[in-house]
Formats: structure tokens, sequence, C-alpha cells
């Protein structure tokens, strides 16, 4: 049995390496998205062009801009001079914040019976930007409250908050995302090449001489199965290599954790993709299906936004979501230091999801023979 | 009739009577963008609401009482107690909280002390969005209790500054509002480069070129015949995705349809231009494919502006995001739908587009097959 399989696997590997183009996007596509994307994917914010509005003579006022220029989310692009700018520089979206100080700021300051009002207006086309302004703008503000009162000796506040993160002490977004875009990017590679591999052969007719062929269904499935295992992993070393050695992202796990995670990854997207495979008769109705997978894959995978926040129902939806498993393995082992029996809940989903598919694709390459 | 409509209307049937026939182009064009809709639209939300967060406190007093209050009644929080951070620490460990506030046995008398009283927050880091959102909200939490506090004492704010934010545009932060129209913009790039990035690679393998090919028809009739049927499938996707946003998903249309229209149509084409450039570059489906899924889906997602900030990435990063049609698409979306037409953004970014369809469909003609190799 073992030369059977061995002879598909070289026949496979022709067929996905023997073509130049082919070649060259399974290996060049990928690396170039992983810097990119790599680089693009952050929620930090990183010199947001800002508006300033200041209608206060007080240095107060001067203390507190200087702040927000000094902040590196911010930079001023344009000083507002009436109110009818602030409009104009919104609507172009030339800023995406205006910081408003009113006349009366340092006067309230100084008064101290009142409350000094100072005016943020944010642009909610993009709220999620919005919102992580209003964040940062927040912690000016609050760093300026505190030495005020420290500089202008009143009684400080009775109490303080003293925020430490654990796993990721700066809170670089970064160290969360680009991990991230190791499952990405294998889910991509390898549903692409499972998805369209038996789909070719029915289109190009070449499925039929397979099947009158001794191989066992068995034998065909693990031919197709292996070459897709073997580039997904490939891929993913690569990807976490320069993921620790360019994007210098701590690796505090055991490198066994997160292989085994890998191969249970890799096994359980290329069940899904020759399970949508053996039930596609055109390489096109592979490739719907395959994006028809992948792109909800990535979207409630809690890649880019929290599985918390979903819908009760849409939660239970990502428990047959691979990726969901993949990125609580990678982040896990890369920031949390979790090893094998840490991550024994996340393999056997993985495992199972894998199995189940495989074995609805040898099913269906019997049943859907034409 | 001149013969050459006559051609041109005879390749456009064959075109749709393929389509017909595999009912996989009608899926693209029709049945991805309402189920991608329907998923993003319930299920993606970047508003942390009811964030689940520890509580510890070691003594209750009336003082740490009223501090707690503020998470009990707070929408951003949902909050559980724990008597011991023993316990809460592996609760943070195992995700069933984001983040614990730790009051310390002897908080009250240290209130009345001079140095302040510290209040511990321990975030989870790993997603650090999130983390930084919580402890975003323990921090309105905890301003809120100090100037409460200091008013019913009767004495001076101890934070004199007091942010008022207001939020143009979308003033409840509804996030679906603005992820839903970006959203289109991202399925409008898969389905337009999905729809032509098989079509000419398919021709190719099947053998069926030489036989285009020794028709009389030209060059451009054949792409024309291409582009047409599935330029008429991709609008009709995308009036579908629009309706869906404002009847089923509720996103105000403040600006006008015609110009979405406008706008769409110079999209779609330069998307239907880059899929026919795949699929005449490859002449393989199988390449085709990959490249069309590498080259739309996640820059779409990720480089468009549509979840993660361009003004915000590297400048190298922010120079390529111009190659992106997704990017201007996504800037015209949000302003139509949610501030109106702003010509200031409107026109250059249809520019972009326009100037991105026309280089694509004229670097597809130049490409295109005129012999067999």
């Amino acid at each position: 049995m073992w030369w059977r399989i061995q002879a598909l696997l070289i026949k496979e590997f022709l067929s996905l390496l023997k073509d130049k183009k082919s070649r060259f996007v399974l290996i060049v596509p990928p690396l170039v998205q992983l810097f990119l994307l790599s680089y693009a994917a952050t929620y930090d914010l990183n010199q947001l062009p800002i508006a300033i509005y200041n209608e206060d003579r007080g240095s107060a006022a001067r203390d507190l801009i200087a702040r927000f220029n000094g902040a590196p989310a911010f930079r001023e692009v344009l000083r507002i001079e009436r109110q009818e700018q602030i409009a104009a520089a919104q609507d172009s979206k030339q800023v995406l914040m205006v910081l408003h100080i009113g006349q009366s700021f340092s006067r309230d300051l100084l008064g101290g019976r009142q409350l000094a009002p100072v005016q943020i207006l944010l642009d909610g086309r993009d709220s999620n930007t919005a919102q992580i302004a209003l964040g940062y703008a927040r912690n000016v503000i609050s760093q300026f409250n505190s030495d005020w009162a420290r500089q202008h000796n009143q009684t400080g506040p009775p109490a303080e908050l003293r925020v430490r993160a654990w796993f990721n002490p700066n809170l670089e977004s970064r160290w969360f995302i680009v991990p991230g875009i190791v499952g990405l990017l294998t889910l991509v590679v390898t549903m692409t090449v499972a998805a369209l591999s038996v789909a070719r052969e029915r289109e190009q007719g070449t499925f039929d001489q397979l099947l009158v062929t001794p191989f066992t269904p068995a034998e065909i499935l693990i031919g197709k199965a292996i070459p897709g295992l073997i580039i997904g992993v490939a891929e993913a070393s690569f990807s976490i290599f320069m993921v620790v050695f360019w994007f210098q992202v701590p690796l505090l796990g055991s490198l066994a954790a997160l292989y085994i995670g890998i191969v249970l990854y890799v096994f359980s997207v290329i069940g899904a993709g020759l399970m949508i495979s053996s039930l596609s008769v055109t390489q096109q109705q592979g490739l719907l299906g395959g994006f028809l997978v992948i792109v909800p894959g990535v979207i409630l995978s809690g890649y880019a936004t929290p599985i918390e926040n979903m819908p009760e129902l849409v939660q239970q939806l990502t428990f047959v979501n691979p990726l969901r498993y993949f990125l609580i393995i990678i982040r896990g082992v890369f920031l949390e230091g979790l090893g094998i029996a840490d991550l024994i809940d996340q393999y056997w989903p993985l495992a199972l999801i894998g199995l189940f598919c495989l074995s609805c694709a040898g099913l269906l390459f019997r049943k859907r023979m034409y | 009739m001149s013969v050459a409509s006559q051609r041109l209307l005879g390749l456009i049937r064959k075109e749709f009577l393929q389509v017909l026939r595999d009912p996989s182009s009608l899926a693209i064009a029709f049945a991805m963008p309402v189920f991608l809709l329907l998923l993003f639209g319930y299920g993606v939300s970047l508003d942390a609401r009811r964030v689940p967060i520890g509580l510890v406190i070691e003594h209750v007093s009336p003082a740490s009482r009223s501090f707690s209050a503020g998470f009990d009644y707070s929408d951003y929080f949902q909050a559980h107690y724990f008597r011991d951070m023993r316990e809460a620490r592996q609760a943070l460990l195992t995700r069933k909280i984001n983040a614990i506030v730790h009051l310390q046995a002897d908080f009250d008398q240290r209130l009345t002390g001079s140095e302040p009283a510290p209040i511990q927050v321990i975030v989870n880091g790993v997603d650090a969005n999130t983390a930084r959102l919580t402890s975003g909200y323990v921090q309105g939490v905890f301003e809120a209790w100090l100037n409460a506090r200091a008013a019913w004492q009767g004495q001076e704010a101890p934070q004199p500054v007091q942010l008022a934010a207001r939020v143009w545009y979308n003033s409840a932060l509804r996030s679906r509002n603005f992820l839903v129209p970006g959203l289109i913009a991202v399925i409008m790039t898969l389905i337009g480069a999905l729809l032509t990035a098989l079509v000419m690679a398919r021709e190719w393998e099947r053998g069926t070129m030489e036989a285009l090919i020794s028709t009389p028809v030209s060059v451009r009739e054949v792409l024309l015949g291409k582009l047409i049927p599935y330029y008429l499938l991709g609008m009709g996707g995308m009036l579908l995705s629009i309706s869906m946003a404002v009847f089923l998903f509720q996103v105000p249309l403040v600006g006008s349809l015609w110009v979405l229209l406008v706008a769409g149509t110079l999209f779609l084409l330069a998307a239907l231009g880059m899929g026919l450039l795949i699929s005449i570059a490859a002449k393989n489906q199988f390449v085709a494919g990959q490249i069309a899924i590498v080259v739309t889906f996640l820059p779409a997602f990720i480089l468009s502006g549509f979840i993660f900030n361009i003004d915000s990435m590297p400048w190298a990063v922010q120079l390529f995001t111009h190659l992106v049609a997704a990017r201007y698409f996504v800037a015209i979306l949000q302003t139509v739908f949610l501030a109106g037409n702003i010509w200031e953004v409107i026109l250059p970014n249809a520019l972009a587009l326009l100037l991105m369809a026309s280089a694509f469909l004229a670097l597809a003609l130049w490409r295109a097959p005129r012999r067999l190799e």
C-alpha cells in the first residue's frame, strides 16, 4: 500500500509544483502579504491627523495642547481659527479628531470650583478608530489632571488606578495581530490547494481515471491530503520564523505545543477543503466553496474582532471554525507561554473537525461520480 | 443591427448561458453578498458591551461599595465578585473575565491618608485592543466615582479637566453603521474578482480559446463580452447589498443612491478588470484562483481602512494602500452612507477608481491573447 501512496504523492506534487506560475503563487504572495499585513494590521494609533481649535489664551491651554502634540498617537495638521472651519475639516476627512478648548478653560481651571470642559469632536464614519482615539485622548487628559493637581498643591485625588497588563505589558496590538496572520495565510493557501485539487481533476476528466485504478478511496484521499499538509506546515513554519526573528514577537511557550497545533490545524483545513472539492464539479465551484469557508472563517475567528462581542448564536457557530482554535493556540504559546497540557481543549476539536471532514470527503468521492 | 454588435450580443448570450448552466456564478453574485452581510452584520461588533470584569474587595465598606456600584450599574461591564485574588487570577487566566479590579483591605484607611489609595487593575493584555478599551472604561468608572465623591463631600473636583466627546455622523458610535458600508466594498471586491478571474483561464484550459480566436470576433469584443454580463451580475449583487444595509441593518443612507451607483460602477469595473487581467495572465484556473484570493480578500479586509486605520500604518504600507481599489470605495461608501454627498471626499476617490479601472482594462486589452502560443 505504501508504494502506491508514494506514487500518488509524486503525482500530486508534480501537478502542484511543476508549473512555474503555480510554484510562484504558492510561495511569493503569502510572504509579501505576511509583511504588508503585519505592518498594516494594528489598532495602535500612530500619527493620527488632528485639528486643534483653541479659544483660550491661558498657559494651561497651551500646556494641554503641547501634551496632545507630544503624544505619538496624534499629529496636529491644522490649527482652526473659526468655528465654521471645524465642519469643513471633518467633512473632507482631513482630520479624524478636533480638540476644542473653549474661552473659559483657564479661568475655570484656576477658579477650581468649576469643571473645565474640553470638547473632542470625532468622525464616526470610522467609529472604531474614533473610539480608540477617544481612549488615547482620555489618557492624555487624565495625565494632565493628575499633574495639575500635583503642581497646584491641591490635595491630590484620594485614590489612584494602577493598571498592569499581563502577557503584553505595553499593550502592543502587533503582538496580538501578527501571530494571527500566520493562521490567516495558512488558511488561505492550504484551503485553495485542497479545494481545487479534486475539482481540477473532475473538470479535466482525470478523476475518473484515478477512480478506475486499483487505488482505494482512502489512498486517494491520503494522496490528496499529504501534499497540502506539507505545504501548509512549511509555510506556517516560515511565517513563524519571520514573526519571531523579524517582528520580534516573544515566543514564550514550547515549540512542540505550537507544532502539534499547526499540524492539527492544517489537517482540519485540508479536510474542509477536500470536502468542498469533492462536492464541486468545476474549479470555479471549488474556489467559491473555498471562499465561502475562508471569509466567515476569518471573520468569526476572533482575529480582528473579539468573539465575546458576537451574539450568543454566532458564538456557538465559531465552535466549528478551525481558525478559532488555532488563534488561541498560537497566541497562547507566543504570549502566555502555554504548553501542551494547557492546549488539549484546543487540539481535540481540530482533530475532530479534520476527521469528520475527511470522512465526508471520502464518502463523497464515491457518491459523486460524474 | 450591425454585424459587430450582433457578434457582441452573441458573445454576451454565450457567457450568460454559461453562467446559468453553472450556477456557481449566480451564487457568487447573489447568495454570497446575502450570506456575508448577514454574517458580518449580525456577527461582527467592535463595541465592547458587558465586558466581564472581576472585582476583589477585601473589606466591604460604604466607600468600596459605592465604588463597586459603578461597575454594577455600568452598561460596559458585567461584574463578577471573587473572594480572593487567587480565584480571580484563575478566572483571568481561563478567560472567564477580561480584567481584575482589586481593592485591598486597608483601602478605607488609605483613602483619608496623604498618599492616594491604590486601586490595582490587571487586564489580560493578549488582545491589546480589547485590553485598552477595557482599561479606558475602568478609568471612566473610576473618574465618575472620584468626582461624585468629591461633590458629595463638598470638595474641589479632583479631575478638573473634563472631556466631553461628541461624535459626528454616527453619534451612537454604532459599529454596524460603519462596518456594513465598508463590508459592501469587501464583498464587491470578492464578487468582481471571483466572477472574472476564472473566465479567460477557463477558456485556455478547456481549449475553447482556440475556437474563440479562430472566429471573426476581435479581442475587444471578447473582453466586452466577458465584461458586460459580469458587470450586470455584479451591479445586481451591489443593489442587493445596499438594500440589505438600508432596510435590514437600518444603516442611514444620508447621501444619494445615484452617487453610490456611479461609484459602484467605477469600482466594479476596476474589480472586474483586475479579475480579467489575472485570468489572462494566468491561463490556468488554479493559478488564477490562488492569485484572485490572495490579492482580493485580505488586502480589501486589512488595507482598505475598513477596520484598520490607514493613517496609523507605516508610510510604505500607506503608499501601497493606494493600489487597493477597495480603499477608495470604502471612503466613498462610509461618507455617502453616514455623512452625505460630500464632494471633497467623493470626487478624488471616484477619480482614483476611474484611473484604476482604465488601467486594469487597458492592461487586460494589451495582454489579451491575439494568437495561440
